[in-house]
C-alpha cells in the first residue's frame, strides 16, 4: 500500500467462497493471505504453533480460518466466517462458508451480501454434487459473477485438455443458472501458487488473467439499482431543540435508485405527494443520494410519515400487494415450515404478521427439479410458497432489487429468523 | 450518466450508520460501550453523524478498570461533553468492593477479564436491552463470526453455535425476556479502514496513538508503560523510548510499539508496513489460543 492517499480512489468487493471438504479452499485463502501480505507474524506464529501440537506435518492454512475451538476439535467449519484483505485497488470482504451437504444455510447467508462467488473445482473431479449446488445458490441469491477456480492443475500436469473438459462441463450445466451475467474460468493451484496472485509459468496457454487480478478489476458497480428510486424510512429525526425547532428528518439508507433536492416524491402508503427541500449526510448538505448511502430527507411539505414508511418517485412506484410470492431457503432445524402458519416478517424497514398460504413446491438443490409431492419443509430446504401479509409490502422481484425484493421470517414466539426469502 | 461509486471507507460508513439508526430503532433502551478506544471513538463519531443535528439518542457506558491511562479519560470527559451525550461509568473496583467479582493475583494479574462481570452489572442496573460495541471482526478468529446484531441470553453468554443467520441487511432484534444483544456497527472495518476514515474525516484521537517519549519495561516480550499499575519488578530495566500504542486498553496489559509516527498519514504508512496485527501487543490475548472465545462467551465485549 503506498503512502500518498490513494485510497480514497479504493473500492470494495464482496466475494462468497465455498468448496467441499478437500478441494483446497482454506489453502486458497492461505495463499491469498500470503500472497498479498495480509497474514501478520504473530497469526502465523500462532498457527504454526497450532500445526505442531495437532501433529500437522506442514502448517495448516485451516487453522487461519478455522476460528471457534468447537471447529478445531471437530476439524469442520461450522458457521460463515468474515475474512478482510486489501490491495491498494480494492478492500476485499470474504464470506467464507463451509462446504457440507448439511450447511445450505450458511452459504445463501454468504451469498446474501457478495457481487461475486468463487467456485473451486477439483481438475481431477470435475464438477460434482456441491458444484451445482454451490452455483444455484449463488444464482438463486442473485450474484451476477461467478469465479470458477479449476483447481490442483499441478495434479493434472497443467493440461488443458483437463482444464477444457471442466469448462465444458460447467458451461453445460451453468445454462440452467438465471442471474449470473458473467461467468470466468480460471486454472490454478492454490497450493503451488499457480495463478492466484501471479501468473502461472507452467500453463501458458491459458490467456486470461489469475484470480487476484480477475477479483481486483471484476467490473460490479453496474450491480446495484441506480433507476428504482426507493428509500425505506428508517428513523425519524427531531431534534426537539431551540435551534432545530421545526427539523423533521427522514432518516435511512437508499435501496435503489437516485434522490434529489428538488425530485418530487411520493410517500406510501399515505399517498402523499411533496418535494426533496434538503438531503443531509451527517451534518452535511448534499446535492443528491443513492443506493447504498445512509442519509437525511427533508421535505418541504409537514406529512406524517414513520419508521416503514417508503418515499419513491410517482413515476416510478414498487409493486404493492398483500399477496406475495417468493422463493425461501429454510433455516430453522427445529421448526418446520407450515401451511396456514403465521409468522413475523422483516422486509425493508419494515415489520408485518404473514400466514403461510400455500406451499408451492420444493426444489432439489443438487438436480434443481422441482418437487411438488414432498412439501415438507426443514433445515436448509429451498423451494417456492404463496403468504399473505397483515398489511401492504413495497416492494420489487428481488432479481430487480435485492433491497427491496428480500425478507427474512422469524417465529414470533422464540425470535429466530426462520428463513430467508425473495420476491416474485 | 454519472457514476455513482462509493469507495470503501464511504460504503462502510453508510453501513455502519444504518446499524445504528437500526439499533436505535428497534430497542427501547440501547448504550453505546465508550472506552476512548480509537474503535469506540470512531463509532460515537458515527452515531453523531446518523442522528444529527438531533443529540445521540443514547448514553455511553464506560466499564472503567481503575487501570486507565489518564489520557484516556481525559479525552473520554472532553468528548462526551462535546457532544452534549450521557454517561454512565460502571467500575469494576465496585464490583470488587461488593464482592461480584475477584482481583485476580500473582504475577500478571490484570482486570481485563473482570470487566465481563461489571459490564454485566451495568447493563442489568440500567435495563440496557442493547449495548453498542466498536468491535471489529478482523481483530481476532472469534470476532471473524461475530454478527452484527449478537444475541446474549439472560446470562449475557454469547453462543457461537446459536447465532441468528444474519441476510441482507435485514437484522433480527427479537429477544425474550432478559436476553439483550450486542451491536457492532464496526463489524467489516479493519485496522487501515479505521485510520483512513479518522485521517479523511479529520477525527481527533488521543495524543496515545501518537509518537511520544514514554518510560517503558520490557515484559513477556510486551512493551509495558510504567504507570502507577505497572511497576518495574527487580530484574526489569525502565528505559525511555519513543513509543505510541495501536490498541489502548487497560494500561495493565496494553503494549505500546516503538515508533515514530507523529500523525495520522505516518501511522497509515507504519500501518500498512506493519508485519504483526495490532493485538499483538495485548497480553490478554496471549494467554490461550480460544482466550477470546472464552471471554465472548462469558459476556466480554
Amino acid at each position: 500500500m503506498s503512502t500518498e492517499k490513494d485510497y480514497l480512489d479504493m473500492d470494495m468487493l464482496r466475494f462468497t467462497t465455498a468448496g467441499s471438504v478437500d478441494d483446497g479452499k482454506s489453502t486458497l485463502i492461505g495463499r491469498l493471505f500470503h500472497d498479498t501480505k495480509s497474514i501478520f507474524e504473530d497469526q502465523l506464529e500462532a498457527i504454526e504453533e497450532s500445526s505442531r501440537n495437532r501433529g500437522d506435518e506442514n502448517v495448516n492454512l485451516a487453522l487461519l480460518t478455522d476460528g471457534l475451538r468447537a471447529e478445531r476439535e471437530q476439524g469442520i467449519t461450522i458457521d460463515v466466517a468474515y475474512r478482510y484483505f486489501a490491495t491498494p485497488k480494492r478492500k476485499f470482504i470474504i464470506a467464507d462458508t463451509p462446504g457440507h451437504i448439511q450447511y445450505t444455510r450458511n452459504m445463501v447467508t454468504g451469498a446474501s451480501t457478495a457481487n461475486l462467488a468463487l467456485i473451486l473445482v477439483d481438475a481431477r473431479n470435475g464438477v460434482v454434487e456441491q458444484t451445482r449446488r454451490h452455483s444455484f445458490i449463488a444464482d438463486l441469491l442473485g450474484i451476477k459473477h461467478i469465479a470458477v477456480c479449476i483447481n490442483k492443475m499441478d495434479l493434472v500436469e497443467y493440461r488443458e485438455d483437463a482444464y477444457e473438459k471442466v469448462l465444458r462441463q460447467y458451461s453445460d450445466f451453468a445454462s440452467r443458472l438465471e442471474n449470473v451475467s458473467e461467468l470466468t474460468f480460471i486454472p490454478i493451484s492454490a497450493l503451488k501458487g499457480d495463478n492466484v496472485v501471479d501468473r502461472s509459468e507452467n500453463m501458458t496457454w491459458y490467456k486470461g488473467p489469475p484470480l487476484l487480478y480477475h477479483l481486483e478489476n471484476v467490473y460490479v458497480g453496474s450491480d446495484a439499482n441506480h433507476v428504482d428510486s426507493r428509500f425505506p424510512v428508517q428513523w425519524v429525526i427531531r431534534p426537539h431543540s431551540d435551534k432545530h425547532h421545526d427539523f423533521r428528518g427522514f432518516a435511512g439508507r437508499v435501496a435503489g435508485g437516485v434522490f434529489k433536492v428538488g425530485d418530487e416524491i411520493l410517500a406510501l402508503p399515505s399517498g402523499f405527494n411533496s418535494k426533496i427541500s434538503k438531503i443531509l449526510l451527517g451534518d452535511k448538505e448534499i446535492d443528491e443520494a443513492f443506493s447504498p448511502q445512509s442519509v437525511t430527507i427533508l421535505l418541504e411539505d409537514e406529512i406524517d410519515i414513520s419508521r416503514g414508511d417508503m418515499l419513491v418517485k410517482p413515476n416510478n412506484q414498487p409493486k404493492i400487494s398483500q399477496d406475495l410470492d417468493a422463493r425461501i431457503c429454510w433455516f430453522s432445524a427445529s421448526k418446520k415450515l407450515v401451511q396456514g402458519g403465521k409468522y413475523l416478517i422483516k422486509h425493508t424497514t419494515k415489520s408485518a404478521q404473514a400466514m403461510i398460504s400455500e406451499i408451492t413446491y420444493k426444489v432439489d438443490v443438487n438436480s434443481l427439479r422441482k418437487n411438488e409431492d414432498d412439501l415438507e419443509f426443514g433445515m436448509n430446504d429451498i423451494g417456492r410458497i404463496k403468504f399473505r401479509t397483515s398489511e401492504p409490502l413495497f416492494f420489487d422481484a428481488y432479481r430487480r432489487n435485492r433491497n427491496t425484493g428480500s425478507f427474512i421470517i422469524i417465529d414470533p414466539f422464540t425470535h429466530q429468523t426462520l428463513a430467508s426469502g425473495m420476491l416474485r | 450518466m454519472r457514476n455513482y461509486n462509493l469507495n470503501h471507507l464511504q460504503q462502510l460508513e453508510s453501513e455502519a450508520i444504518y446499524v445504528l439508526r437500526e439499533t436505535a430503532a428497534q430497542f427501547e433502551r440501547p448504550g453505546l460501550l465508550f472506552s476512548g478506544g480509537k474503535d469506540s471513538i470512531i463509532m460515537a463519531y458515527l452515531a453523531n453523524k446518523a442522528f444529527a443535528p438531533a443529540k445521540i439518542p443514547f448514553p455511553f457506558v464506560h466499564v472503567d478498570t481503575g487501570h486507565n491511562f489518564q489520557e484516556t479519560i481525559q479525552y473520554r470527559d472532553k468528548f462526551v461533553r462535546d457532544y452534549g451525550v450521557n454517561l454512565i461509568v460502571g467500575l469494576v473496583q465496585d464490583s470488587i468492593d461488593k464482592g461480584t467479582a475477584t482481583e485476580e493475583t500473582g504475577q500478571n494479574a490484570s482486570r481485563n477479564a473482570l470487566q465481563s462481570v461489571t459490564l454485566l452489572e451495568t447493563i442489568d442496573s440500567h435495563n440496557f436491552d442493547a449495548c453498542l460495541g466498536g468491535g471489529r471482526r478482523d481483530e481476532e478468529k472469534a470476532r471473524a463470526k461475530e454478527r452484527f446484531f449478537s444475541h446474549r441470553d439472560a446470562f449475557g453468554q454469547w453462543d457461537p453455535k446459536n447465532q441468528r443467520p444474519e441476510l441482507w441487511n435485514l437484522f433480527n432484534g427479537g429477544k425474550g425476556q432478559g436476553e439483550n444483544f450486542r451491536v457492532f456497527p464496526l463489524s467489516n472495518w479493519t485496522e487501515m479502514d479505521i485510520w483512513q476514515y479518522a485521517k479523511i474525516e479529520n477525527i481527533e484521537l488521543p495524543n496515545l496513538y501518537f509518537a511520544h517519549e514514554r518510560e517503558v519495561i520490557e515484559r513477556d516480550g510486551t512493551l509495558l508503560a510504567v504507570t502507577k499499575f505497572v511497576e518495574p519488578r527487580e530484574n526489569e530495566r525502565v528505559q525511555k523510548q519513543t513509543v505510541r500504542f495501536r490498541t489502548i486498553g487497560d494500561a495493565t496489559c496494553t503494549g505500546a510499539i516503538l515508533s515514530n509516527a507523529k500523525n495520522l498519514d505516518d501511522v497509515i504508512t507504519e500501518v500498512a508496513a506493519s508485519r504483526v496485527t495490532e493485538r499483538g501487543s495485548r497480553a490478554d490475548d496471549k494467554r490461550s489460543e480460544a482466550a477470546m472465545e472464552d471471554r465472548k462467551k462469558q459476556g466480554y465485549f
